[in-house]
């Protein structure tokens, strides 16, 4: 039976193949003059083109062309058709008299944007490596079935942004799910989505919600990273499970929390989907991240007039925070990488 | 026999610190368990709720199963009646369909004899439940809505790009771990450095390089920016270093040609790491939703998640067909992670990325 199986799981496998087979003849029927022309040495220059083709038409020149779009101005999408070069979109961005005060800013909607980004991040990415670790530290014990566990905690990672957004807007609805167990224990009904004061707080939540199991694997990944000798000499000598905790697991998980920490906020920063389908930045601006702000300045136009200068002088402005982050990251795994080599 | 058995207990429940349970193993298993409610609930709620009539959904507080109301036809009235039981004042019980809710008291008629309605207090009567699936929220937004043509279109996106993403990844792959050529140290910091250059803040000019190659509103559009992935071709090179030389000087001595040699013996051999990167492509490009949403503005190129995200802002009040559709959007990744859960956590873990 088994040998059966096997036998007509090659037997498609093979047919799946034909179509392969004959693209890749059919390749070689070009490559094969190539390589006849410059050489075995020049071939892998033709193996990487299509890739650096890619990354130059749709990364490389895009990076340059931000320059540009943020360093001029006007309606059009085309380089000719538009005023250069002005700084004017940055004069714009930056026009506050009071930085902390986003209601004295030309772009308003930008400082809230900033502020409302580095509250989401600073509260999510916290309050997300925290039960990350109390999870993954818990997944790390001998418990009944782990499997099971783990697999229930990851889910949410394989959610499409829509899909969790949906689902919990509609369990966070006045008269959603969520409601009716606050009800049953008592408690009032809290409009969640709805009100500027719990905006904020139920968007973290559906985005730790989403994202957690992701971390925990990563966390998860590093305890078990530790060495197991060094648990079976602290339960020799009698050591309390708390001071276990702190003086053995904690610190040699740091370093891996280290790149966790900034890995999440790279993420935090750029949030958008969720959200965009959860509130929609509201109610009024009190869950808009820049991200949303980008997206809005530049290609939702309802209403206003498409601003591409202003979104790409607000995209410079994010890129920098990341291209900060992402130092920091290879710098931390650096130095954990070199730390393991010591050991 | 019992002497074993307990022994047996004894040993399947023996925990490293003698026989005590100490705090943080009730702690654990009370934090498993609301865990599983929480993490896993919304979804389940979500599969039950989507079988639910309109008027389920909306009932306040929710039932958990699809339990909807039974309806009668009484003579007379156009609609048809929901049946409560009331209780009648003597102590008895009987059958009545609800004209309406006036207040705290309800205009209700009895549906064998329906000349005559009575006026019942709200809190005598009790619904009269049946358990009914309701297929048509599948149905219908299929059939009546675009919703065939969304999957389409998101099944045409997943698999082309991918088959693009793996080809092109696996080649510059290929050239990175195989061969040395001049220029190659500068190739993979290129490769590499791109990682450092998410979407988010080139999408003014990406939408100006697919503008001017036309494909606005194409689903080429989508597919082509994200082809190339940084984090592909470093996961295939580093499984291909491991690869063995011999084999491919020995293709090579039985006059292979470069191109031979990749997709006949490099290619079959990095299967294990070509799964992972064809995995992680699908789950990007169905759950993928910020470029499609800027690129395709059409209803005609709509994905699955942008036509459901936009399906639910014109038609707020149907969410039994926003749940039924959300169920379809979720369940072809539900099935791959069903089916292959080891392969991604341990691919994510070890890589790093999703």
């Amino acid at each position: 039976m088994e040998n059966i199986r096997n036998q007509t799981k090659i037997f498609f496998l093979r047919i799946l193949n034909i179509p392969f087979a004959f693209l890749m003849h059919a390749i070689d029927l070009i490559m094969w003059p190539i390589q006849k022309i410059i050489g075995v040495r020049n071939m892998p220059y033709i193996f990487l083109l299509p890739n650096l083709i890619f990354f130059g038409l749709f990364v490389i020149i895009p990076l340059g062309a931000n320059f540009f779009f943020s360093l001029s101005s006007g309606d059009e999408l085309l380089f000719a058709e538009r005023e250069l070069p002005t700084t004017k979109q940055y004069d714009q961005l930056f026009d506050c008299e009071s930085y902390l005060n986003p209601n004295t800013c030309t772009e308003d909607f930008f400082w809230r944007g900033v502020y409302n980004t580095i509250f989401f991040v600073v509260f999510q990415v916290g309050l997300m490596i925290f039960f990350s670790v109390l999870t993954a530290v818990i997944l790390n014990k001998k418990i009944i079935g782990r499997g099971f566990f783990r697999s229930v905690f990851f889910f949410p990672v394989l959610l499409s942004p829509v899909v969790v957004g949906l689902i919990w807007q509609w369990i966070l609805l006045k008269n959603g799910a969520f409601n009716a167990i606050i009800e049953s224990y008592g408690g009032d009904k809290v409009s969640f989505l709805t009100d500027p004061s719990w905006a904020m707080a139920s968007v973290i939540f559906v985005s730790i919600w989403a994202h957690m199991g992701f971390y925990t694997l990563i966390v998860l990944a590093g305890l078990q990273a530790i060495p197991p000798n060094l648990y079976e000499a602290a339960e020799m000598d009698g050591t309390s499970r708390e001071r276990i905790f702190f003086r053995i697991t904690l610190p040699l998980l740091m370093p891996n929390l280290l790149v966790v920490f900034i890995l999440a906020s790279i993420k935090g920063v750029q949030t958008f989907d969720e959200i965009y389908v959860l509130t929609g930045g509201g109610p009024g601006t009190s869950t808009s991240l820049i991200v949303q702000y980008i997206f809005t300045t530049g290609f939702a136009s309802s209403g206003s007039v498409q601003n591409f200068g202003l979104a790409a002088a607000a995209s410079m402005v994010l890129g920098v925070v990341l291209l900060f982050l992402t130092l920091m990251q290879l710098y931390f795994s650096r130095n954990k990488e070199s730390k393991h080599q010591e050991i | 026999m019992s002497e074993t058995t307990s022994r047996i207990i004894k040993i399947a429940t023996k925990k490293r610190y003698k026989n005590k349970y100490h705090w943080t193993d009730y702690f654990s298993y009370f934090y498993l368990l609301l865990g599983v409610l929480l993490m896993f609930g919304p979804v389940v709620w979500l599969g039950l709720s989507s079988l639910k009539t309109l008027a389920g959904i909306q009932e306040y507080p929710p039932t958990i199963l699809p339990l909807s109301q039974i309806q009668v036809d009484v003579e007379g009235y156009d609609k048809p009646l929901p049946i409560f039981n009331v209780t009648q004042e003597d102590g008895s019980v009987k059958q009545l369909a609800q004209i309406k809710r006036i207040g705290i008291n309800a205009k209700m008629v009895d549906p064998l004899n329906p000349g005559e309605t009575v006026k019942v207090p709200i809190d005598k009567r009790e619904k009269i439940r049946e358990f009914k699936i309701q297929w048509q929220n599948y149905v219908d937004p299929l059939r009546k809505y675009d919703f065939l043509l969304y999957f389409k279109n998101s099944t045409f996106i997943t698999v082309v790009a991918t088959i693009i993403t793996l080809i092109i990844n696996s080649m510059a792959a290929y050239a990175l771990s195989i061969y040395e050529f001049r220029g190659k140290n500068f190739a993979l910091v290129f490769v590499i450095g791109t990682l450092l250059i998410p979407l988010t803040i080139i999408l003014v000019p990406v939408f100006y390089v697919v503008a001017n190659f036309g494909m606005i509103n194409s689903l080429w559009g989508v597919i082509l920016p994200g082809a190339a992935t940084p984090t592909g071709v470093f996961l295939l090179r580093q499984y291909m270093l491991t690869l063995p030389r011999e084999l491919i000087e020995a293709a090579r001595m039985d006059h292979a040609s470069e191109w031979a040699i990749y997709w006949r013996v490099v290619l079959p051999l990095s299967i294990p790491a070509i799964a992972v990167l064809a995995i992680f492509s699908i789950m990007w490009r169905w759950n993928d939703f910020l470029w499609p949403l800027i690129v395709l503005s059409k209803s005609e190129v709509y994905t699955l998640q942008i036509g459901l995200n936009a399906f639910h802002g014109e038609l707020t009040s149907q969410w039994n067909y926003v749940l039924s559709m959300t169920m379809v959007t979720l369940l072809p990744i539900a099935i791959i992670f069903a089916y292959l859960q080891k392969f991604i956590t341990t691919g994510i873990a070890s890589t790093g990325m999703k």
